[in-house]
């Protein structure tokens, strides 16, 4: 079979569809969320609260409910919480986002080990640290919420991108002319809690940064305006992910670490890009 | 009629107290300069007048005519985000956030306004440029450019020419001068830089602890403290 057959084969399929649909929606929040995380210093968020994810999840296991129920609420009011202690210069956000991050998955794999009753327990927490497989047996219902908070969050970050610029540029110069800061603040710091746990599904809480932070870095790389980053950012972030999926459906790759290897290599190009053109002009 | 009265006011963080007992008002039109050794609380003083620090006590009025959002700021160098991509023009027209409630989008005026003040300060041509790029002495022409963008009454300065070379400085406080005495424009500034401003300046107030001092400047040029000033201070 051709590689295109084959391609054609798989997406007959509805679990490759919804895994398609659901990893480009998930990388376009991410991306769209990554150029303000990155720029606000934030990079390594994305990696905290997946680890405070992890470590609800666990608990849902032991109470033997939905998962969903216990995770997006801690892990939004960690993301509230940790994005004011560090605006307000009470915690220095990286140290902050270290202890959470290692205090949560500690914790976590204790409760596993000690609850569990599946024998697997490696394999239990290997696949919710790499998202192996759950991608692609995702619920139609996990489909339509993820496509309620992408159209969500793409209304949000198209209205309030001025004010978005403007709270993520210069706070204080925002706030003092006005602009009601903690409120944009609060909203993207719900918004990243809920596509953190849906990014779990496609990633694993391993490598959830990688998502935020690749398509950023990269349209950084190359455009000069605020717009065009995350326009560029949200493109490369969704053609990234399903290109990485579609890899690791034929070459059995696993999906997150594949999507991350796509990132860097996208990434590579986008620097490389730049260091000419900046060399071009210089001769 | 005052803009802005300070009375009994003791600022600081949280209830460390950096400087007491501060009694000024600003008037409509005034150059007021901010003086005072290092770690006085000058900067601490304008972040209270902006609503960014909670004072510690005492009060501050604002007149209602300087509506909610309408003071122009122009922080310290040190406080931005030096490698957003973000462009000239992009930077300036945030300027008008603050007057748009939840309007999500900028209106031809704030465009119209946004190209005028660019063509005074003499940056049009930077428009599309990458923020980042710029000099330092270009970089504080846009960010002054975003200040009056948000306000047409009363401009607050930390420290603005830290780190210009000379020829920048001398051109900044031209333009300042120019938007104090043609514009009408109140200005209120912070600032080492002690020669420079004091010729500009009608008003002065000086910090220094546990008191403050507040007058114009040929007062504060007669008084006591202009000696110790110019002893301790500048040594």
């Amino acid at each position: 079979m051709s590689i295109i057959e084959e391609l054609k084969y798989y997406l007959s399929f509805d679990f490759v569809k919804y895994a398609l649909i659901v990893g480009g929606l998930i990388s376009l929040c991410c991306a769209i969320l990554g150029v303000t995380l990155v720029l606000k210093r934030y990079s390594m968020i994305g990696d905290g609260l997946s680890h405070v994810a992890f470590g609800a999840m666990t608990v849902a296991m032991v109470l033997a409910v939905v998962d969903m129920y216990v995770m997006l609420p801690i892990t939004i009011l960690v993301a509230i919480l940790l994005i004011r202690l560090t605006d307000r210069g009470k915690v220095k956000n990286d140290s902050a986002i270290a202890m959470l991050s290692v205090g949560a998955l500690a914790f976590g794999y204790i409760i596993v080990n000690l609850f569990s009753e599946n024998a697997n327990i490696s394999g239990d927490v290997c696949s919710s640290l790499f998202g192996l497989a759950s991608i692609l047996t995702l619920s139609s219902f996990e489909v339509w919420f993820c496509v309620g908070v992408t159209i969500f969050l793409l209304i949000f970050f198209v209205v309030f991108h001025n004010k978005i610029f403007g709270v993520t540029f210069d706070k204080n110069f925002a706030t003092a002319t006005g602009v009601k800061s903690e409120v944009y603040n609060n909203i993207i710091a719900v918004i990243i809690g809920i596509v953190i746990v849906l990014a779990m599904k496609l990633v694993g809480s391993l490598l959830i940064s990688a998502l935020i932070v690749f398509p950023a870095l990269s349209a950084i790389r190359l455009f000069k305006s605020y717009k065009k980053v995350i326009i560029f950012a949200s493109i490369i972030g969704v053609i990234n992910s399903i290109f990485g999926i579609l890899v690791s459906i034929l070459w059995g790759t696993p999906v997150g670490a594949t999507i991350v290897i796509v990132d860097i290599f996208v990434y590579v190009i986008c620097w490389l890009i730049d260091i000419i053109t900046r060399n071009l002009k210089r001769a | 009629m005052s803009l802005i009265e300070c009375k009994k006011l003791s600022i600081g963080y949280g209830s460390k107290v950096v400087c007491k007992n501060i009694n000024f008002e600003i008037d409509k039109g005034e150059y007021l300069c901010i003086i005072g050794d290092n770690g006085c609380g000058k900067s601490t003083l304008l972040k209270t007048i902006l609503g960014l620090n909670k004072a510690v006590s005492g009060k501050i009025i604002i007149d209602k005519s300087v509506r909610q959002g309408s003071i122009g700021y122009l922080p310290q160098q040190s406080d931005m985000n030096k490698d957003f991509p973000a462009t000239v023009r992009e930077v300036v027209m945030s300027g008008f956030l603050g007057k748009m409630g939840f309007r999500p989008f900028y209106n031809r005026e704030e465009k119209a306004k946004c190209d005028k003040v660019l063509e005074e300060l003499d940056i049009a041509e930077l428009s599309g440029k990458s923020y980042k790029d710029l000099s330092g002495g270009q970089q504080q022409r846009v960010l002054l450019a975003r200040a009056l963008c948000a306000t047409d009454d009363i401009l607050v300065m930390d420290e603005p020419v830290n780190g210009m070379d000379a020829r920048s400085i001398r051109k900044f406080y031209s333009i300042i001068r120019k938007l104090n005495s043609d514009n009408g424009l109140t200005i209120v500034m912070v600032s080492h830089n002690i020669d420079k401003v004091i010729d500009n300046a009608t008003h002065i107030v000086y910090l220094r602890g546990d008191m403050a001092y507040a007058g114009t400047k040929e007062e504060f040029l007669s008084s006591e403290y202009a000696e110790n000033f110019k002893l301790g201070g500048k040594a």
